[in-house]
């Protein structure tokens, strides 16, 4: 039923005073174990643009433990742009946890009252920014890929593809606040460090006592990252899709990936048909990355693809259809059988290497 | 021990076609299926009851058609199947949603208690896993979302212990009874459901609700009206302003495409070159 939502014509309409009263872009500043996620940077660099089109200010929000250095997040979130931060201590924000967050987050929206929350579309982030959402009752958007101000009524107008089809669809949350959105990790560009940047710091108290809290964390075992493909973070990757026919002919990509020392990744009927991990779909229910160089082989360029590999600096699309969608948008296209190109790339990115080497 | 399980049904993606020339979907004929991701959700209510009894109840909001995914839940071992559906839930976003949902389920309490609400990570079209918290925090249930394994239920003392997956690892986490699980991918693998289970689905009574079965009095709550989301505009993304420089050369032999292609690109992308170059030093 809702997938037929209707589409509602734009019109001119009246905020309601009471929420014309709140102001600012904040975003969610998430952290696990000492380290702050990434994305959280990249939300303040799209956040600070938001901010600028608005002419307010943008906020940085840090829930921790006394212990967890929340000052120095704070002070990092300014060098990434926000000009205050919010920072909200109590040993019950000891590990991240539904409850104490969802309360700390939304009694500090209640008394700062921000026009737009943004927080990470992560496994933290989606967790508390549904819950803060139901408990405000306010409209939260997903994953988008686009965020953006329509300065005929200052409402926030989030971008995210629809399903199944090469579309993209605007979502707006119009007489609700604040607005919510969620983005996922490296949808963003990570805006630049700004050295010595500073800014303000409000404290405000957490009055919760561990007895009322319900869910207890018993244990957290560490990820062994040393074995995980780091796609995201990735700065060249080879991709394959099920143009390359056979798995045997993935180990193709393999290959021309060892000489580069390129991660190796893979549209998703690729991953369904058990030829590359989950860890390695690029896309929409995969990662998002934005390497400086993806090579797409057998790949068709579907939006679903295009999504989690645009932000790539340089796109190299091999596919023996000129018509291929991919073609769209790389930015070097050879038409031709992947099966032959692919070993002769890896020759020639072989040869190119050893020759720089010499050089240098 | 008794769980009531959200699923929700959605056009097969694997079906799903994207026209070569308009580049739109082609939805005629796409059948619909229980959402992907729930199917983790249900067989792990059913593995409870294997293990503690009780019974499990499958519930869906949506159009009439969607008594075909109840039914099929049925066919797999669920003990009770509830549509809600209602011309007044159209256009819903998820806080709406949840809100009919977490009506629907309060509902089904008041003759079975329930011991756990089970949702799927989220599901492959609206694909904003936003409902599931919705859920609970309407009904005021502990959360525990990506869950990959439940470790122990002890219904005595009305608690349960999960593992959760976290961003850089795995947090084990104990709660109390009732709450609300949602169930990660690949967790387990749901069963074939047994001949007589085939034969019951087909025959087995449907409950329908409508709204005020549901126990909703309140429209503004639900449907377009209780939605704060609302999509302005539906497009096609642009293609990027210059198409791909196309590689080929006279021999069209791989060997001098790479090349090539290698030369050229070393021109236009300096930052390309540059990672190359760290990469060769
Ligand atoms: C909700 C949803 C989520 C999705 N999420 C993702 C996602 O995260 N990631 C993702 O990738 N997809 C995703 N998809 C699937 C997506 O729509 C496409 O189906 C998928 O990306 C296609 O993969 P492909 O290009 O490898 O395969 P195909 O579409 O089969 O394309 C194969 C291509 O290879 C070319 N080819 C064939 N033979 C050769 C050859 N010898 N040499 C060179 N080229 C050749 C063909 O011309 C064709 O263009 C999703 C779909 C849905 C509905
Ligand atoms: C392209 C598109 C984009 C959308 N974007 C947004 C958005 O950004 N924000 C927003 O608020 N709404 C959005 N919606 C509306 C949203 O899809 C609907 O509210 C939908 O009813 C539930 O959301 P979901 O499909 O994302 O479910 P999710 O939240 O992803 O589902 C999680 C789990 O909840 C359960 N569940 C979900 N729906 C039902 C149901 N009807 N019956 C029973 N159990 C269910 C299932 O167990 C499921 O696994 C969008 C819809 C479309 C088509």
């Amino acid at each position: 039923m809702s997938n037929d939502a209707p589409v509602k014509k734009k019109r001119k309409f009246e905020l309601d005073p009471r929420l014309a009263a709140y102001k600012g872009v904040w975003v969610f500043i998430e952290h696990e174990r000492g380290q702050v996620h990434p994305v959280s940077w990249e939300l303040l660099g799209e956040g600070r643009k938001l901010a600028d089109m608005l002419g307010v200010e943008l906020a940085g929000v840090v829930l921790a433990a006394p212990g967890d250095d929340g000052q120095r997040f704070c002070h990092d979130a300014f060098a990434y742009g926000a000009d205050l931060c919010y920072l909200m201590e109590s040993p019950t924000l000891q590990d991240y946890r539904n409850d104490p967050f969802t309360r700390g987050m939304t009694e500090l929206v209640n008394t700062y009252q921000p026009e737009v929350l943004l927080l990470g579309a992560t496994t933290q982030g989606r967790d508390l920014a549904g819950s803060v959402a139901t408990t405000l009752l306010t409209g939260l958007t997903a994953d988008c890929t686009s965020l953006t101000i329509d300065m005929d009524n200052r409402s926030l107008a989030a971008t995210r593809p629809t399903f199944g089809g090469s579309l993209l669809c605007t979502i707006v949350t119009l007489n609700y606040r604040p607005q919510m959105a969620t983005v996922r990790p490296r949808v963003m560009a990570m805006p630049e460090r700004q050295k010595g940047r500073g800014g303000r710091i409000i404290e405000h108290p957490l009055a919760m006592a561990e007895e009322s809290i319900i869910t207890k964390v018993l244990d957290y075992i560490p990820d062994d990252s040393r074995d995980k493909p780091q796609l995201p973070f990735a700065d060249i990757i080879v991709s394959g899709g099920k143009g390359l026919a056979k798995q045997e002919n993935f180990q193709l990509v393999w290959e021309l990936a060892r000489v580069l020392s390129a991660e190796v990744g893979a549209s998703r009927p690729v991953v369904q048909a058990g030829w590359a991990e989950l860890d390695r779909q690029v896309g929409q229910s995969g990662r998002t990355v934005r390497p400086k160089l993806y090579i797409a082989a057998g790949i068709s360029g579907a939006i679903q693809h295009r999504v989690g590999m645009e932000g790539a600096d340089c796109v190299i699309a091999i596919n023996n259809d000129p018509n291929a969608p991919i073609f769209d948008f790389a930015h070097y296209g050879i038409v031709g059988d992947a099966l032959q190109i692919l070993p002769a790339l890896t020759e020639a990115f072989r040869q190119k290497l050893a020759t720089t080497r010499r050089a240098g | 021990m008794h769980s009531v399980v959200c699923i929700k049904q959605v056009p097969d993606s694997a079906q799903i076609r994207v026209h070569p020339v308009t580049n739109t979907i082609m939805r005629q004929g796409v059948p619909a299926i229980i959402n992907p991701y729930d199917l983790f959700a249900l067989e792990e209510a059913l593995r409870l009851k294997d293990k503690h009894g009780g019974r499990v109840t499958v519930i869906t909001m949506g159009p009439p058609q969607a008594e075909a995914a109840l039914r099929k839940a049925l066919s797999y071992g669920a003990d009770e199947i509830i549509l809600v559906t209602d011309k007044a839930f159209a256009g819903a976003d998820t806080l709406a949603t949840s809100f009919a949902l977490a009506s629907a389920i309060r509902k089904i309490h008041e003759s079975h208690p329930v011991t756990l609400v089970f949702t799927g990570k989220q599901t492959i079209d609206g694909d904003t896993a936003q409902v599931g918290p919705g859920i609970a925090k309407r009904m005021e249930l502990q959360l525990l979302t990506y869950v990959s394994r439940i470790n122990e239920l002890d219904e005595t003392s009305g608690t349960i212990t999960v593992e959760r997956r976290a961003e850089g690892g795995v947090q084990l986490l104990k709660t109390a009874l009732p709450c609300l699980v949602t169930m990660l991918e690949g967790t387990n693998e749901m069963r074939r459901g047994s001949l007589p289970d085939q034969l019951r689905a087909a025959r087995h009574e449907l409950t329908r609700w409508d709204r005020v079965a549901a126990g909703i009095e309140d429209v503004t709550k639900i449907g377009l009206k209780g939605s704060p989301t609302v999509v302005n505009k539906v497009f096609t993304p642009s293609p990027r302003a210059e198409k791909a420089e196309m590689v080929t050369v006279d021999s069209g032999r791989a060997a001098d495409l790479a090349v090539e292609l290698i030369a050229r690109l070393g021109q236009r992308f300096p930052v390309v070159e540059a990672e190359l170059a760290r990469r060769a030093g």
